[in-house]
C-alpha cells in the first residue's frame, strides 16, 4: 500500500521516506519478475525448441538461446511423426479433438441455456430439488463413471469413437452449463417474463426475445469453460479410444512414452504447442470471460 | 416468485394444445434431468454395486461384501497412492495458496501494466495437465533440463534431479501443480482484496498500523471465506490428480508417485480387478464428499447467519 507522505518534517525525514518507497517498489517488481520468469520458462522452452534443430538441443540443452531456426519439426509433428505405430503426425488427433470439442461444447451450452431458463423461469413442483441433484454432477469424480460408461458405450457401439466421447462430455457438461446459466437467469426479473406472458408470448417466444438477447455474457463464459475443459481432458479420451481415434491429449502422452530413449524434443515441442494452442488462443482473446468463468466455477 | 405453468389466459387455442404448451418446459428438461440423474445416482450405485461384487475381468453382479475394499486397502499400490495424496494435498494446497496470495498482494500495490502481469500468472490454467506435465518432465530431466543448464553455466557439481529419485519425485509433481494452480488462487484473492472497503484500510493506516500489520489484522480476516473456497477447489483438484502425474512421472520411479486415481485405472483396465478398482473409485468419491459436505453445510449455515442479520 502506498502511503501519501506529506509531513513537513526535516529533509532527512523526507529522504528516508523516499528511500523506503523506492526500495519497497523495487522489492515488489523484483518479486513479480522472478515469478513471471518462472511462469514463462515452459512456454519459452517449447516455442524455442520447436524451431531449434535436434543436434543443437542435444548439445546445449533445452534451456539455451536459439542459434539457428528451422520449421521442419512442425511439419514433422503435424504430418509424419509416429503416434503408437501410425506415422502420420498428430493432425488426425488434432482433428479428433476438434470434432469432439466443438459439438460437445455447442450441445452442452445450448442444453444448459434451455435448462437454466426452465429451472429459473418455469418452475414446477420439485424443480429446485432436481436442479440441486443435477449440480452434483459437477463434483463427480470421473473414476466413478468409468465402468458404467464402458458398458453404455459398448451397448451403443460407440466404443473407440469420437461420437462416444461427445456423448460423455455432453452428459457431464450439462451439470456445469445448467448451473452457470441458471444462476445467471435467476437475476433476470420475473416481472419481465410475466409481462411477456400477459402479452401472449409463449415459452419459445420468451426464450428467443427476452432470455437469449440477455445471454451473450454467460454463453461466452460457458463456451470458453466447456471448450477448455473438454479439449484438455485426458482420462476419458485415453480409456475409451485408442490409436487413430484418440484426442490429442491422449496422443501426446502416448508419444512421450514411446520415444523414451532418444527424446525428439524438437518434434515433441511442436506437438505440445499444437495441443496447447486452441485453449491458449481462447484464453488470450477471451481473457475477461475466462477469469469470470473461473470465479463462477469456484463459487459453484 | 413462481410462475404457475397453467395455460396462459390470452391464448384461445384448443385444450390439448394448451395442455401441450403447459407441459413444454417439463418435457424439454426431462432428457437432461434423466441423463444427469442417471449419471450422478445411477453410475454411483452401479459402481458401488460392482465394488461389492466379486468381479474380476468382467462385471459380475453377485454379492461378496467388503472383500474388494479389504483387498484395496491391503494392496501396496493403494497405500502408496493414498500416502502420496495426503502429502500432495497438504503441500500443494498450502503452497499454491501462499504463492497465489503473495502474487495477489504484490499485484494489488498499484503496479504498472497490471493486466500484463495477471495474464502471465493465469495462462497456465488454460494449459492442460498433460501439456504441463510433459514440458515440466523435460525441465526436470538431468540430460536436457535445469540441471543441464546449470552445468552449461559452469557449475559441474550441481544436482537437480527430482524425478529420478523415489523420495523426491512427488515433489516434482507438487512444484508443477503449484505452477499450474497458483494463478487461480491469485485471481480469487485479488478479487477479494479489491472488494474490501478502502476506508477501513485507511482508518487502520491512520491509526499507525504498519502495512504488514494492516494486512494481517484488517485485510486478510475479511477475505477468510475466499481462503476456504480456494482450498476446497484445490483439494478437489488434488483428489482427482491423474493427468499431471501420468504425463510427468508415469507414477514412477517404480510406483513411488502413483495416485488413487491412477491406482483405480490400473486395477480396472490393466490388472482385471474391476471390483477393487470400483472400490477405489468409491473411496475417491468419499474423499470428495468429505471435503464438500462440510463446506456445503458451512456455507448454508453462514448464509443463514448473514440472512438473519
Amino acid at each position: 500500500m502506498t502511503l501519501a507522505i506529506a509531513i513537513p518534517a526535516g529533509q532527512a525525514e523526507a529522504r528516508r521516506a523516499w528511500w523506503r518507497h523506492v526500495s519497497s517498489r523495487t522489492a515488489i517488481y523484483a518479486f513479480l519478475t522472478v515469478f513471471a520468469l518462472l511462469y514463462l520458462l515452459p512456454v519459452f522452452v517449447v516455442i524455442a525448441n520447436s524451431f531449434r534443430p535436434l543436434p543443437e538441443i542435444t548439445q546445449y540443452g533445452l534451456i539455451w538461446w536459439p542459434r539457428s531456426f528451422r520449421l521442419g519439426a512442425w511439419a514433422e509433428a503435424w504430418s509424419h511423426t509416429c503416434v503408437v505405430g501410425t506415422c502420420a503426425g498428430v493432425q488426425r488427433n488434432f482433428y479428433n479433438s476438434l470434432l469432439m470439442t466443438i459439438p460437445a461444447t455447442i450441445i452442452s451450452t445450448l442444453l444448459g441455456a434451455l435448462n437454466g431458463y426452465i429451472i429459473s423461469k418455469w418452475r414446477f413442483r420439485g424443480s429446485e430439488m432436481l436442479f440441486a441433484f443435477m449440480t452434483l454432477g459437477v463434483f463427480m469424480p470421473p473414476q466413478v463413471a468409468l465402468l458404467p460408461w464402458a458398458y453404455i458405450l459398448g451397448k451403443l457401439s460407440l466404443t473407440n469413437s469420437v461420437a462416444g466421447l461427445i456423448l460423455i462430455h455432453v452428459v457431464q457438461g450439462i451439470s456445469f452449463s445448467t448451473l452457470f446459466c441458471r444462476n445467471y437467469y435467476v437475476a433476470i426479473p420475473d416481472d419481465l417474463i410475466k409481462a411477456a406472458r400477459i402479452d401472449g408470448a409463449g415459452f419459445w417466444r420468451i426464450f428467443y426475445r427476452i432470455i437469449l438477447p440477455l445471454s451473450p455474457p454467460i454463453l461466452i463464459v460457458t463456451v470458453i469453460w466447456q471448450f477448455t475443459g473438454i479439449w484438455n481432458e485426458y482420462l476419458l479420451g485415453m480409456v475409451f479410444t485408442s490409436g487413430r481415434a484418440q484426442p490429442i491429449t491422449a496422443a501426446l502422452v502416448a508419444m512421450g512414452t514411446a520415444g523414451q530413449e532418444a527424446a525428439q524434443f524438437d518434434v515433441m515441442s511442436s506437438a505440445v504447442l499444437i495441443a496447447a494452442l486452441p485453449p491458449l488462443l481462447i484464453y488470450f482473446f477471451g481473457g475477461k470471460y475466462f477469469v469470470r468463468g473461473l470465479t463462477l466455477g469456484a463459487i459453484k | 416468485m413462481t410462475i404457475t405453468i397453467s395455460s396462459s389466459p390470452a391464448s384461445p387455442a384448443s385444450p390439448w394444445r394448451q395442455r401441450l404448451t403447459s407441459w413444454t418446459p417439463v418435457l424439454l428438461i426431462a432428457p437432461s434431468l434423466g441423463a444427469s440423474l442417471i449419471y450422478v445416482f445411477g453410475f454411483t450405485l452401479w459402481t458401488l454395486w460392482i465394488s461389492l461384487s466379486s468381479s474380476t475381468l468382467l462385471p459380475q453382479y453377485d454379492f461378496a461384501g467388503l472383500k474388494a475394499y479389504f483387498e484395496l486397502w491391503s494392496s501396496q499400490r493403494w497405500q502408496i497412492a493414498y500416502g502420496n495424496l495426503l502429502i500432495f494435498s497438504v503441500v500443494y494446497v498450502a503452497a499454491a495458496m501462499a504463492v497465489g496470495l503473495a502474487l495477489a498482494i504484490a499485484i494489488d500495490q498499484r503496479i504498472r501494466a497490471e493486466s500484463g502481469w495477471r495474464t502471465i500468472f493465469l495462462y497456465p490454467l488454460a494449459v492442460s495437465f498433460v501439456v504441463t506435465g510433459t514440458v515440466w518432465s523435460w525441465l526436470f530431466s538431468p540430460d536436457a533440463g535445469i540441471e543441464f543448464l546449470v552445468h552449461q553455466l559452469g557449475f559441474a557439481d550441481f544436482e537437480f534431479r527430482l524425478t529420478t529419485h523415489r523420495e523426491t519425485a512427488l515433489y516434482a509433481i507438487i512444484v508443477t501443480g503449484i505452477w499450474h494452480s497458483s494463478g487461480f488462487a491469485m485471481a480469487l484473492f485479488l478479487a477479494g482484496l479489491r472488494s474490501i472497503d478502502p476506508d477501513i484500510v485507511k482508518a487502520a493506516m491512520v491509526d499507525g498500523a504498519s502495512p504488514a500489520r494492516t494486512y494481517r489484522k484488517v485485510i486478510l480476516p475479511q477475505i477468510a471465506p475466499i481462503f476456504l473456497a480456494v482450498a476446497v477447489v484445490l483439494l478437489q483438484y488434488a483428489i482427482k490428480t491423474f493427468d499431471l502425474a501420468v504425463a510427468l512421472t508415469k507414477g514412477g520411479p517404480g510406483i513411488s508417485t502413483t495416485f488413487p486415481a491412477m491406482a483405480v485405472y490400473d486395477f480396472m483396465f490393466q490388472r482385471g480387478q474391476i471390483a477393487v478398482g470400483a472400490a477405489g473409485a468409491i473411496m475417491i468419491l468419499a474423499a470428495v464428499a468429505l471435503v464438500l459436505v462440510p463446506y456445503a453445510l458451512y456455507s448454508a449455515w453462514h448464509a443463514r447467519k448473514e440472512g438473519a442479520r
